[in-house]
This record gives C-alpha cells, sequence and structure tokens, in this order.
C-alpha cells in the first residue's frame, strides 16, 4: 500500500507548484524565526519575498555541518526552546555533537515519513515490527517508533543488541518485518545458527536496514540467510533522521519523499547541478520542518538520481544507494565517526600527533570493527608493559568518550602505516562487499 | 654504578626480533643481557649490550621506536637461596622491583641480574650500604 497516495503518486507538474509553494513559505520563515538565516540572507542579498518558485532554490546558499556545530548547541533552532519538544544529537567532525530539535509539528512530520517508508518497504497495517535500531539519543529507534505507531503497526521496540533476546522475540512474537543495521542483520544470522535457529525459516520477512552503507552483494547475502527481502533506508539526523527516502520492492533507487525533502544533486567541486543519472553529492532542503529548518543542506554522501516514474506508482525521485562520501566521514553502526576526532583525542593525550590509521571492517558474517593503529614514537614508548597498556586504554577510553564507539587500538611500530603522496592514508575500509 | 638497558617496541610479526639482532650484530655490538616482555599484540625487548650509545643511535636510525633506561646489575652467589638474599635486602628495605631478568654468561662464579627499579638511586644506596656487589658498564664491555 502507498501511505500518502495523493502526493506520493502527484503528478511531477502538480509537485512542482506544492515545492514552489512550500519553498516561498520557508524563505519567509526562516528569515523571520532564525537569526542564523536572516544574517545569511541578508549576506546574500536574498529578499525572502523574492523566492517564489522551486527553481530559484539555486539562489539560496548552503548549509553545512560546519555551521550546525559553530552554532551549538541551539544557534541553529528556528523556534524558542520551549516549543521543542525533542532533541537528538550525533556525532560533529571535531569538538561539538551535532544537536537537532524538533518541535510536535515536526514529530507529526517524521512520523508520517516513516510511515511512508515503512509502506514503501512492503509493511501492511496488521503487521508486527521488530526495531532493533538503538532508542536514545540516536534517531533511528525513535524514528522508526513514530512511524510504526503511526502506522497503527504493532511496535516491539527492541533497541538494539542483546541477540538472544532479539531471536526469541522473534520466534514467540512473529514480527513479519525487522529493522536494523545491515550488519546487524548478518550477526543475527550466525547467532541465529548457532542456537540451532533455521534463519530461512524466521517470521522476518522484510527487513528495512540503513544507518551505515552497504552494497548489493550484501543484500544478496542477507535476502539468502534470512529468506526475506531486504530494503534500504536513507537518513541522517540533520534532515529529520531516516524517513528521508526508502526503497520499495522493486528494489531500483530509494524514494526519496521530495515534497517535504526537496533533493538536488550538485558537482561538489563546482556546486553546480549535474545532469539526472550523474553521480554528485545530495543537497536537501526541509520544506516543512520547523524547529529546525535546513536550506540546501550538504549531505556530503554521493548519490545519483532517477526521476522516471517507479513500476510501483511512485512519482517521487529515487536516489541510488550512497556512493561514497565528499568527506572522509566513516559510518559505523550508525555512529559517525571522523578522522579529525581521532586527531583531537590523540592530541589531548600525550600533545604529540602520532602517525595512525583507521581500518573498518566487516567480519564475516558479522559486526563492523574499528581498528585504530596508533604509532609508537619515541615519546610515547615505555621500557614497562604497564604503561604502554595504559596508553591503550586512554587512546580506547578518549576515543569512546567522543564518538561514543568501542574500538580497537594497535600500537604499531614507527613508520609501519603506509604513507602516500606526502599524507599517509587516514582510513582504510574493508566493507566493500 | 648503573648500566644503561635499551629496550625496543616490537609488534608481534615474524622476524621482528631476528631484525634487531642482525641490526646489532652486523654493527658489531654484543648482547650481554636481553629479556621480552610480551602482550597479545606487542612484545617489549629489553637488552644491555656492550656499545649501548651506539646501539640507540643506530635503532632509532633504522626507525625502531627505542629508550634508553638505567638498570642495575647485581652480581648473585650461584648457589640455593643466593638471589633470595638479595631479595630480602630490597624487600626490607621498601624498594620496588618493575622487572628483572639473567645475564646470558657470567664474568666470575656468580650469577649476574638485572634489576629495574622504581627508585634506582634509592635501590642502589640500600644495596651498596648492604654490600652487594654491582656491576659497572666497564665491567660489561670486557665479558
Amino acid at each position: 500500500m502507498i501511505w500518502n497516495e495523493q502526493i506520493e503518486c502527484m503528478d511531477p507538474q502538480q509537485l512542482k507548484g506544492v515545492q514552489s509553494e512550500r519553498l516561498a513559505k520557508l524563505a519567509e520563515y526562516v528569515y523571520s524565526n532564525s537569526p542564523f538565516y536572516q544574517q545569511r540572507f541578508d549576506q546574500h542579498k536574498i529578499k525572502p519575498d523574492s523566492i517564489k518558485t522551486i527553481e530559484q532554490i539555486t539562489d539560496l546558499p548552503f548549509t553545512t555541518k560546519i555551521d550546525l556545530r559553530d552554532n551549538y548547541p541551539f544557534g541553529m533552532f528556528s523556534v524558542p526552546q520551549k516549543g521543542i519538544t525533542e532533541i537528538h544529537v550525533s556525532s560533529g567532525t571535531t569538538g561539538n555533537p551535532t544537536v537537532v530539535g524538533y518541535t510536535k509539528e515536526d514529530i507529526k512530520l517524521w512520523s508520517d515519513v516513516m510511515a511512508r517508508a515503512l509502506c514503501c518497504a512492503g509493511a501492511e497495517p496488521d503487521d508486527t515490527i521488530q526495531i532493533a535500531y538503538g532508542y536514545g539519543l540516536f534517531t533511528g529507534g525513535l524514528g522508526f517508533h513514530y512511524g510504526s505507531l503511526e502506522m497503527g503497526l504493532t511496535t516491539i521496540p527492541a533497541s538494539s543488541g542483546q541477540t538472544k533476546r532479539q531471536l526469541k522475540i522473534m520466534q514467540d512474537f512473529k514480527p513479519r518485518i525487522l529493522a536494523c543495521t545491515p550488519s546487524y542483520a548478518l550477526y543475527m544470522a550466525e547467532q541465529a545458527k548457532e542456537l540451532g535457529i533455521d534463519p530461512r525459516k524466521s517470521s522476518w520477512k522484510i527487513g528495512i536496514f540503513g544507518a551505515e552503507p552497504w552494497s548489493d552483494s550484501m543484500r544478496d547475502e542477507i535476502e539468502n540467510l534470512w529468506d526475506m527481502l531486504a530494503t534500504d533506508v536513507y537518513g541522517l539526523s540533520e534532515i529529520i533522521g531516516p524517513g528521508v527516502a526508502q526503497e520499495c520492492p522493486h528494489k531500483d533507487g530509494l524514494h526519496i519523499f521530495s515534497d517535504v525533502f526537496f533533493p538536488e544533486i550538485i558537482d561538489p567541486a563546482t556546486d553546480q547541478p549535474v545532469e539526472p543519472g550523474q553521480d554528485g553529492e545530495l543537497v536537501i532542503t526541509t520544506l516543512t520542518k520547523q524547529g529546525i529548518p535546513l536550506i540546501r543542506y550538504r549531505t556530503r554522501d554521493i548519490v545519483s538520481m532517477n526521476i522516471e516514474k517507479c513500476r510501483c506508482g511512485r512519482t517521487s525521485p529515487r536516489i541510488s544507494k550512497i556512493k561514497g562520501r565528499t568527506d572522509d566521514m566513516i559510518i559505523i553502526r550508525g555512529i559517525n565517526l571522523f578522522p579529525s576526532q581521532i586527531e583531537e583525542v590523540l592530541l589531548s593525550i600525550e600533545g604529540t600527533q602520532p602517525h595512525y590509521q583507521i581500518v573498518v571492517d566487516r567480519k564475516e558474517h558479522g559486526l563492523d570493527m574499528v581498528q585504530v593503529q596508533v604509532e609508537i614514537e619515541e615519546q610515547l614508548f615505555s621500557d614497562e608493559v604497564r604503561k604502554l597498556n595504559e596508553l591503550k586504554a586512554k587512546i580506547q577510553n578518549g576515543i569512546e568518550g567522543v564518538v561514543g564507539l568501542r574500538v580497537d587500538v594497535k600500537l604499531v611500530e614507527p613508520k609501519t602505516i603506509v604513507r602516500s603522496e606526502g599524507k599517509s592514508k587516514r582510513v582504510i575500509d574493508k566493507r566493500k562487499n | 654504578m648503573r648500566l644503561k638497558q635499551i629496550s625496543v617496541f616490537l609488534e608481534n610479526k615474524k622476524g621482528r626480533l631476528q631484525d634487531v639482532c642482525s641490526l646489532l650484530g652486523s654493527n658489531g655490538i654484543n648482547m650481554r643481557a636481553l629479556t621480552i616482555a610480551e602482550t597479545e599484540s606487542f612484545g617489549v625487548l629489553r637488552m644491555v649490550v656492550d656499545k649501548s650509545d651506539q646501539a640507540i643511535d643506530l635503532l632509532r636510525k633504522n626507525d625502531f621506536a627505542a629508550n634508553v633506561t638505567d638498570v642495575v646489575a647485581v652480581e648473585v652467589e650461584d648457589k640455593p637461596g643466593g638471589l633470595a638474599g638479595i631479595l630480602k635486602i630490597i624487600s626490607d628495605n621498601d624498594v620496588n622491583i618493575e622487572y628483572m631478568y639473567g645475564f646470558v654468561e657470567k664474568f666470575s662464579d656468580k650469577a649476574l641480574l638485572v634489576f629495574r627499579f622504581e627508585d634506582t638511586d634509592h635501590a642502589q644506596r640500600i644495596l651498596n650500604e648492604n654490600g652487594v656487589s654491582i656491576v659497572a658498564e666497564k665491567d660489561i664491555q670486557g665479558l
């Protein structure tokens, strides 16, 4: 079924009208409610009442993650704090995390787009869903939760982890839908086998997987292991969380809910739009958000866009799976990690900046693992093993404090991390398959 | 008198200890005592060599993380209870040992042990006061 057929299957010309109307309102709204955007508009000599059509969006300035960091915590909010009903937090590049606030209306919007996403994946109103994304500051758990309530599904807020319990819930409550990260779906299959449970006989028939990059071959593996349909969900907390775009059972791109999240694909080098089908950076404008509306937000995700109508009947444009990043952000189990955060921790520990490398790997049928290799330089080296182990623990705890992720730290000999073209390669991501 | 101990950081991979030994060997540096402290992923090689200044330069030039630490080498009666006597003096005087290991060879009928103390000055004073024979740098040159 299609949750909001009127809007999701709207004639593209008519949709443009809706988008234009919303953009005009948004320009007025941010100009009068956000000191940040008022200043931005003034700098660029933009009169909000001159914005009348969606095509004019390219006249507006971009917004970046740096803007969010510089205005930490509430400087980007367009409503006073008393109007904010919920706050979520994700990782920032350095220093402060990224904070987003939702008004009551924003939560309604989130519930609506997540209900659209669930339907798009194939959920039916009498389904039961097991939500194994983390509940908390991370948007994954609660985003699915709101959408599931909106759609009237039987909601199991399992949250992440405790695999044995997840499997027991699956066996006893028989949910047809599973929502979690794709690597966790693989991991659970492995655990199920160890416990003598045949994954192919599980009740889960539809998976909604996201919060980390994954490939088509990984999809094949999951579908094969669990005998289920595995769909991709896209989102980022700055825009709303999960519910920005979702694959339908045709698995031919993710339907982006463009009446509320207007997408552009640009060449990150020139900032100019690219032709449909070409790879570029996804830029999103939140057309109707109140708490923290963002204009032309640079997601840093590289995708391509397909504007053809889908066989499922939806007319909204479809984005490809994420093909890469324009920055060096790594996503692990829904947590964003930037090499700059690791640098910050290393610098704070010994006042030196040792060479390091981040190795990300997906264990066979397992979770994504991060190892941070740090070269031992003279000033860090001690003849006492205890002190070296202390150093290791300090780095590990420091990273956990900043990133919120427990990583493996490995001390390595000097000059063993490969330097290429003058600077060392900071990230080795082996999760290509 | 103290000895200069050289410690080297070694990752647990094949051939690293041999790399150190052949580097020192081909430069005419002789190892007198050595031990390896190991963990799951790395080890620390500690050794006393005949030409410590030259050895440390050489190791650093070859991209090893290496340090120099003061240690004390002590002559111990090579008979049952010989070490116990020295350890009694040490513990009676609240001297803390970080670690210890033995020499490869001896230059009298006594055994040679290397001690890394928490407080080397204090330890040395106690040993001297108790008439324990400490080995000097020049003694090991001729071994």
